[in-house]
């Protein structure tokens, strides 16, 4: 295909077009009309349903407007009288097998077929013998089936194919006895599965959380972003009579094209649950008692302002918007308290002085990269529409490398190190060490012990090879971060990038950039300003005694890394305020304030992505019961404080000031190198846990999404076979896990990507919270 | 132009002889002894209606007793006074049913399009057109009482809709 454009004519318009390009797609650009099914822009051109066929001159018959290339000076009529039978015949055969279901369709109102055969169809149908039937699959508890509308247009099965990276779905038999299905029954999976409802031109895919609640010409749409990963992912939150009924995505060429994940399409079933705040409710001599804002922010404010600063510690969870977390930070500094944190999950705060930025690097150009480098990062899990570009660069030739530590199901090439958690650090070092010298450079002083421990592998400087590349890019994922030795992989992964020229980025989790921004930090203040008498981080600020009073903002203990602490600490604080949506029996138990704050669709707020574009959006329904804005709620927590500046009307006028504090911090992940933990070796009595957060429990709203969390699995142990056999453990067998003074029981289960010593217990589910650090020693026996 | 003489004598003549006073006695006298009588005494006597009268909505069910509305919401957004109100959801049986379905008789202007727009027959202007409210709110009728009125006058419903059958 040349670059060049040539000229060509559609209904007697001249059209400019690269040589080669599809008709269609010019038709498109140009806003005429052809009718189609199968051809979808991202996809790949199947030209199987036949609708868009189109009169060309010369050709003896009309050709698909998808799969005909465009050639200098041809001529094409998309509605003369040849065209226009072609394409009311083809009608009337897709219409022949298609069930008149519409009333009860979900689709109907937006569908496809349904405009199209207004257009090109026939009042009646010459077709009178019996109807095919086909039986409905139950591919799991996201997306509802209804087979027999189905037309074979098969965008479903080249979205699997192409886009998630998974062919669940496929196309079997012939002719009219073609089905589209999973061939054996099972729940289709993809972390970007909800997008094949959207591709389905008919009803044979809908969303199931949203079966039956609404039609397409009662909702409102209104623009807002996702905020459950830091790709800030564009959506349309759809609404019916002031309630959040579905989300779709909203076309972002540079951040999520026109797909979304199913964590940002379904966690708005979690607005709706049970365990939603809707008033201010306040513990009185063990019982809880609903109160009046007034009344609880008179309680908060009197709190806050008798205990002494450094006898309250808050915490902000990753998910809350820019302005609460500016807010936030700035009302507990105006009080001088300094035990101020949002980074809940981190263990390891020994090069603290340095703070993670996001990727480096734009979306767009995470495609470009030749090499990538994934230590401790699942994007497949954690940010889904990014490992979407990451699978773009894979398949356009970039080599992908992950040091992880247990093997990840990637969705395209990877070539993974798979290293026990504790034996992450001496598997960097080894490739930094080929690194140094392939580029003959001389070990840092700081890592020359670590470095001189470890032997220089073949692969290690073949691998090392690739980064040469000159877009290569290593990413540090939120299993890295949560690592406990996190400063030696990130000096390691520092001098890795510098030894071969890549970029270093992280992969942050949710809105934390924004928090790290706005110096939700204990030694860092507005734009990364140094705080001359630095407070405690997380573990540290749990474990002081002098804690009495904790001020939990959209955190609540599955956000954390250790629960088992974090419960401690609470149940001994005497005051514990939350600002939450959400509050289970667990924070009904350690809490002794509750404010009832907004989700994402009730306040207008900013999220901050991974590539460090500013996103803000506007509160789509109005808050339910006497839920506030949570920006609000600070503000006038402010005034009732009589603390200085707290007069912002709305939230554009914090990002106003904001942009000006914040637009000189430079984005950069490379910071100065710092000592190597020392690491205690494994105690031969206890093995390491891998506890990464799961799919569906990353924020309070997913974790209540009751489709998404039907999609996880039950919890079990995961461990290596001959772990198993050392432990006289038979897969099913229940296995007593004991992380610090209790334990929980759980089934087993064999798993070779799990390394030796190691056992996979993932963190942020119900069981977990009986548990201690999520990489942390564990106890395991036979139960 | 002045009247011609022999017209002014005919005028004079008629107003004379009482004659369009006759004529008119003649109409009431027919009247009268007519056996065909016209007023109806309502309420015991009705006049008869047409089998597309648009009176009072029901909600039909089949004869299985299953209802027929399979909440598709058509007569709502084909409805031009905005009178119906629709809430759904699946039941347990996976059936896509009506949990809420209000019309608001002081909106409503009877012109049937709701009734033309289901696709399975089952909200009807019915016949009955004697009906009342008696405190605000009431104007307002739900699911039970259409379906109510629905089981109460299915045979005539059932009538009314073959007879206008052949027409459709």
């Amino acid at each position: 295909m040349s670059d060049e454009l040539v000229s060509f004519e559609v209904n007697g318009q001249t059209l400019q077009a690269r040589p080669g390009s599809m008709l269609i797609a010019a038709t498109d650009a140009a806003g005429i009309t052809v009718p189609r099914f199968c051809y979808h822009k991202k996809l790949s051109v199947a030209a199987n349903c036949r609708m868009c066929l189109v009169e060309v001159e010369k050709a003896p018959k009309p050709m698909p407007a998808c799969a005909t290339p465009i050639m200098a000076g041809m001529k094409v009529w998309t509605n003369s009288p040849k065209a226009r039978a072609a394409q009311k015949d083809v009608m009337e055969f897709l219409l022949i097998n298609h069930p008149l279901d519409c009333p009860i369709c979900d689709q109907g109102g937006e569908c496809e077929l349904q405009d199209l055969s207004v257009g090109f169809g026939n009042s009646t149908s010459e077709y009178v013998e019996i109807k095919r039937v086909v039986r409905d699959k139950d591919i799991g508890p996201l997306i509802e089936t209804a087979m027999t509308r189905c037309i074979h247009c098969t965008r479903c099965v080249r979205f699997g194919e192409e886009i998630a990276g998974m062919r669940e779905l496929g196309a079997t038999g012939r002719s009219q006895y073609t089905e589209i299905g999973t061939y054996v029954a099972k729940t289709v999976t993809s972390e970007l599965s909800g997008n094949i409802i959207d591709v389905c031109p008919v009803g044979a895919l809908t969303a199931k959380p949203s079966r039956y609640t609404a039609r397409p010409w009662e909702l409102r749409s209104y623009d807002s972003i996702a905020p459950h990963d830091c790709v800030g992912s564009n959506i349309h939150v759809h609404t019916a009579r002031g309630k959040v009924v579905r989300v779709v995505p909203r076309e972002n060429e540079a951040i999520n094209e026109c797909w979304i994940s199913d964590r940002d399409r379904f966690s708005y079933e979690g607005l709706h649950s049970q365990e939603r705040l809707l008033k201010p409710q306040i513990k009185r001599d063990g019982h809880w008692k609903k109160v009046s804002w007034q009344e609880a922010l008179d309680a908060v404010s009197s709190i806050l302002r008798k205990q002494l600063a450094f006898n309250v510690a808050a915490f902000a969870g990753p998910s809350s918007t820019l302005e609460e977390f500016f807010l936030f930070q700035k009302l507990l500094r105006a009080l001088n308290i300094k035990n101020i944190d949002h980074r809940l999950r981190q263990v390891d705060f020994s090069d603290q002085a340095f703070v993670p930025s996001g990727l480096g690097v734009s979306f767009t150009e995470l495609e470009q990269q030749q090499a990538i480098f994934l230590i401790g990062a699942n994007p497949r899990h954690d940010q889904p529409m990014l490992n979407y570009r990451l699978r773009k660069a894979s398949l356009a030739g970039a080599k992908v490398l992950a040091l992880t530590p247990r093997k990840l199901a990637f969705n395209y090439t990877a070539e993974q190190i798979v290293a026990a958690p504790l034996a992450m650090v001496t598997e960097l070092a080894v490739l930094v060490k080929a690194a140094l010298e392939a580029a003959s450079q001389a070990a840092p002083t700081v890592l020359a012990d670590l470095l001189a421990s470890v032997e220089i592998s073949d692969t290690a400087k073949s691998q090392v090879e690739n980064f040469k590349a000159p877009n290569s890019l290593i990413l540090l994922g939120q299993m890295a971060v949560q690592h406990p030795a996190f400063s030696s992989l990130r000096s390691l992964a520092t001098v890795l990038a510098q030894a071969t020229g890549a970029k270093l980025g992280y992969l942050p989790e949710a809105n934390s950039l924004a928090a790290n921004l706005v110096g939700v930090l204990p030694h860092r203040g507005l734009a990364g300003e140094a705080i001359a008498a630095p407070g405690l981080p997380v573990s540290a600020a749990l474990d002081d005694k002098n804690l009495t009073t904790v001020v939990l903002m959209n955190a609540e203990l599955d956000d954390f890394a250790n629960p088992q602490q974090v419960l401690k600490a609470l149940r001994a604080a005497k005051n514990v305020i939350v600002f939450a949506p959400f509050a289970d029996t667990q924070a009904r138990d350690y809490a002794t304030v509750l404010l009832p704050t907004s989700t994402f669709v009730e306040t207008s707020g900013t999220l901050i992505n991974a590539e460090g574009l500013w996103q803000s959006f506007k509160g789509v329904v109005n808050p339910p019961g006497e839920v506030r804005p949570l920006w609000k709620v600070l503000r006038v927590l402010g005034n009732a404080l009589n603390l200085p500046d707290f007069d912002y009307v709305e939230t554009s006028e914090i990002v106003a000031e904001l942009k000006l504090e914040l637009q000189a911090v430079p984005l950069t992940a490379m910071g100065q190198l710092s000592a190597p933990l020392v690491v205690a070796k494994q105690d031969a009595n206890t093995m390491q846990r891998i506890g990464d957060v799961p799919l569906y429990r990353t924020d309070a709203l997913v974790r209540r999404a009751k489709s998404l969390q039907a999609m996880l699995a039950s919890p079990v142990v995961r461990m290596h076979l001959a772990d198993m056999e050392r432990l006289g453990i038979v897969a099913g067998d229940l296995v007593r896990l004991g992380q610090g003074d209790s334990y929980v029981q759980l089934p087993a289960e064999a798993d070779e990507a799990v390394p030796k010593g190691c056992v996979w217990v993932q963190s942020a589910t119900e069981v977990a919270r009986a548990l201690g650090a999520a990489f942390g020693s564990i106890m395991v026996d036979k139960g | 132009m002045g009247v011609p003489l022999k017209d002014s004598l005919k005028h004079y003549w008629k107003t004379f002889s009482l004659n369009e006073l006759l004529k008119g006695m003649r109409v009431t006298g027919k009247y009268l002894f007519d056996r065909n009588k016209i007023t109806i005494q309502y309420p015991e006597e009705k006049t008869p209606l047409s089998p597309r009268f648009r009176g009072h909505h029901a909600l039909r069910r089949y004869p299985n007793g299953e209802e027929r509305c399979i909440a598709c919401k058509l007569c709502e957004a084909v409805c031009p006074a905005l009178a119906i109100k629709i809430e759904l959801e699946e039941r347990p049986d996976g059936t896509r049913r009506t949990t809420r379905y209000d019309i608001d008789m002081f909106k409503c202007i009877y012109c049937g399009f709701c009734e033309e727009a289901c696709p399975v027959d089952a909200i009807v202007e019915t016949s009955l057109f004697e009906y009342h409210f008696e405190n605000r709110g009431e104007n307002i009728i739900n699911k039970q009482k259409l379906l109510a009125i629905g089981d109460k006058y299915e045979a005539e419903i059932a009538r009314m809709k073959a007879a206008d059958a052949p027409y459709r």
